[in-house]
């Protein structure tokens, strides 16, 4: 929250304490202010809530702990299907979420621990080729098990997800308030993730400024002297693997029961490096960095998809290039701007590990 | 004196290399003991094997009258040995205060349960952790620049804060591999008393190192080793004379010492 708060431009440095609440603020009348540009405007917030914890969660692995993995949505797409098993008319159980977030949760992290085993000796190039591979298995295993037994439905996916009810509310109903005033469901879905992210940055920020922070962030300079020190470094590896990885689960159990449906489709090879190029673009190893990164990235296309088609038409009379094609050739641009530019991303990291507060009696500022 | 370390018959091969043969030492409770020779004797080799960032191929140490665990380091500097590199090996991204309190990790015991919910426990750890690194800032003498990022303090501080970290571990043998390469004249004596410091406290020092002026006036004792053999342990004023150190440092013909 602090590193939020700081990275907003100019009154961020001046008064962190009004910054915060200008977040806060923004957070809180987003879906508002989208709701007047169209109800497509809010559900791409949703969607963006969503990114941002995926971002959050890969940040972990990669920011803090510097372990490069490119099967990241592997995460996402086990707790999407555990909650398509769970809560759905497909094996017909249908557990609450209260049920399903925490098991989708577990076995998030099981399939962390059970990627972070065999990849513990591996560093940045070598890993990453191992973590982009366990991602397609994922994928390629929720494509192909409808045969000899049915489990996940292949390449349909699976239909009509239990909506989430929290305390006896159907988030997935809009609530009636008065004759003329209805609280749509996407403000609703859109607070609840809100309070996930909320939940998760505050959970992040306090595992960056402890002794197991300071452990990843050692492990990712330098993984000898980290030994060194007497870090033993294949629990913190499997601790970071299963700990993204949980992040991935919850955020897979909201989209599933958000969309209503799920497909291997969703969790191709193209949408973990999406995730890994908002947290780059935003800025490794900081919270922040990741949150602005998963903002512009998942809502900019949604504006490109809605402005192309009328330009180009204004401009030659005829569309020249397809929306999804010019969203590739866009973000493809701000990666090698970003680099030439800004190699950092976009709130550079310089994310705190210790509290200064604590030596505040002897004389010590930052 | 009592036995702190005791490297017994320590051999490691890489290749066709006898990096170490039958390498036998004690370090004995409260001196500084030094380990020169010449380039490629061996000595880096053996700090890594006592060290556990290599299996030795034969021997082992016994560390206050236990096995040390080989091949894995971490639980050797549970133990109570902490080394820092030649080539400075500093977490770069972290501040000075912040390396120090990494180098606490393994006498700290805050779980991410307890994290998650900041409770007593790991708040007041947290607290004595970032109080107790300061300290040692100030003990080694760049508490000044706790809050800079590693990477940008100067040669020797960097030197300092390596050794600082290695303190936070709370070892009763410190190994210093090389500290005082590329330092000057003035820097080399801070160092000198900074390790002065460290044993007057009751650590127990291991030296690596090339400058024979520091290793002469600061060590209680020397072994030299030169082809992955030791040729020599004696006080230092012994080991001057010994013929035998006398021609692995110039090669081979002693006749002309002087």
């Amino acid at each position: 929250m602090n590193e939020l708060a700081l990275a907003v431009p100019w009154l961020g440095k001046r008064n962190p304490q009004a910054a915060r609440w200008v977040v806060i603020a923004i957070a809180i009348a987003a879906p508002m202010i989208a709701m007047m540009f169209g109800r497509t405007w809010v559900r791409v917030l949703d969607f963006a809530l969503l990114y941002i914890l995926l971002a959050l969660g890969l940040n972990l692995v990669v920011g803090f702990a510097g372990l490069l993995d490119l099967g990241y949505i592997a995460f996402y797409a086990v707790g999407a299907y555990t909650a398509a098993f769970l809560a759905s008319p497909h094996f017909d159980v249908h557990l609450p979420i209260w049920v399903v977030l925490p098991l989708a949760a577990g076995f998030a992290a099981t399939a962390g621990i059970t990627l972070g085993f065999p990849v513990l000796r591996l560093r940045g190039d070598y890993l990453a080729i191992v973590t982009l591979g366990f991602g397609e298995i994922v994928r390629i295993f929720m494509n192909n098990l409808n045969y000899p037994i049915n489990i996940t439905n292949g390449p349909q996916g699976i239909n009509s997800l239990d909506p989430i009810m929290l305390f006896g509310w159907d988030l997935s109903r809009n609530i009636q308030v008065s004759e003329d005033l209805a609280i749509n469901s996407l403000f609703l879905y859109y607070y609840a993730f809100l309070a996930c992210v909320a939940g998760s940055i505050l959970f992040i920020s306090r595992l960056q400024v402890s002794r197991v922070g300071r452990a990843w962030a050692a492990m990712r300079d330098d993984e000898l002297a980290a030994k060194a020190i007497g870090i033993n470094t294949r629990n913190m590896k499997l601790l970071a693997f299963s700990l993204g990885a949980t992040f991935g689960g919850v955020s897979g159990v909201l989209f599933g029961t958000f969309q209503g449906f799920v497909s291997p489709e969703s969790f191709s090879l193209m949408e973990s490096i999406a995730v890994l190029t908002m947290v780059v673009f935003g800025g490794m190893g900081n919270i922040a960095g990741a949150i602005v990164g998963a903002i512009i990235l998942s809502a900019l296309p949604e504006i490109l998809r809605h402005l192309a088609v009328p330009v180009q038409q204004a401009l030659f009379g005829h569309v020249l290039l397809d929306p999804e094609v010019l969203r590739m050739l866009l973000l493809s641009l701000a990666m090698i701007l970003m680099m030439l530019l800004r190699p950092a991303g976009l709130i550079p990291a310089n994310a705190k590990y210790s509290h200064i507060r604590y030596l505040k009696a002897k004389g010590v500022t930052e | 004196m009592i036995t702190l370390l005791e490297a017994r018959n320590i051999g490691k091969r890489f290749g066709g290399l006898q990096a170490l043969s039958e390498v036998s030492l004690t370090i004995r409770k409260g001196e500084v003991y030094g380990l020169i020779g010449p380039n490629g004797a061996g000595k880096t080799t053996f700090f890594n094997v006592l060290t556990g960032a290599y299996t030795p191929d034969g021997g082992e140490f016994v560390f206050n009258g236990a096995p040390l665990p080989s091949g894995k380091p971490h639980l050797v500097v549970t133990q109570g040995i902490a080394r820092t590199f030649q080539n400075i090996r500093l977490f770069r991204e972290l501040t000075a205060l912040e390396n120090v309190m990494a180098g606490h990790h393994i006498r700290t015991t805050a779980g991410v349960w307890g994290i998650l919910t900041q409770n007593k426990h790991t708040v007041e750890e947290e607290r004595l952790t970032t109080e107790r690194a300061y300290e040692l800032l100030k003990y080694v003498g760049i508490e000044r620049f706790a809050t800079a990022t590693a990477k940008n303090l100067s040669y020797g501080d960097q030197r300092r804060l390596e050794i600082a970290r290695a303190l936070a571990t709370e070892p009763q043998l410190l190994a210093l591999d090389e500290p005082a390469a590329g330092m000057n004249a003035t820097e080399t004596g801070q160092l000198k008393h900074l390790i002065e410091q460290i044993r007057g406290d009751g650590i127990t020092v291991l030296l690596i190192e090339h400058d024979v002026k520091l290793v002469m006036g600061l060590c209680d004792r020397v072994a030299v080793l030169d082809f992955g053999r030791k040729i020599a342990e004696d006080v230092p004023a012994e080991v001057q004379k010994n013929e035998a150190v006398i021609g692995a440092y110039l090669g081979g013909g002693h006749k002309h010492a002087h």
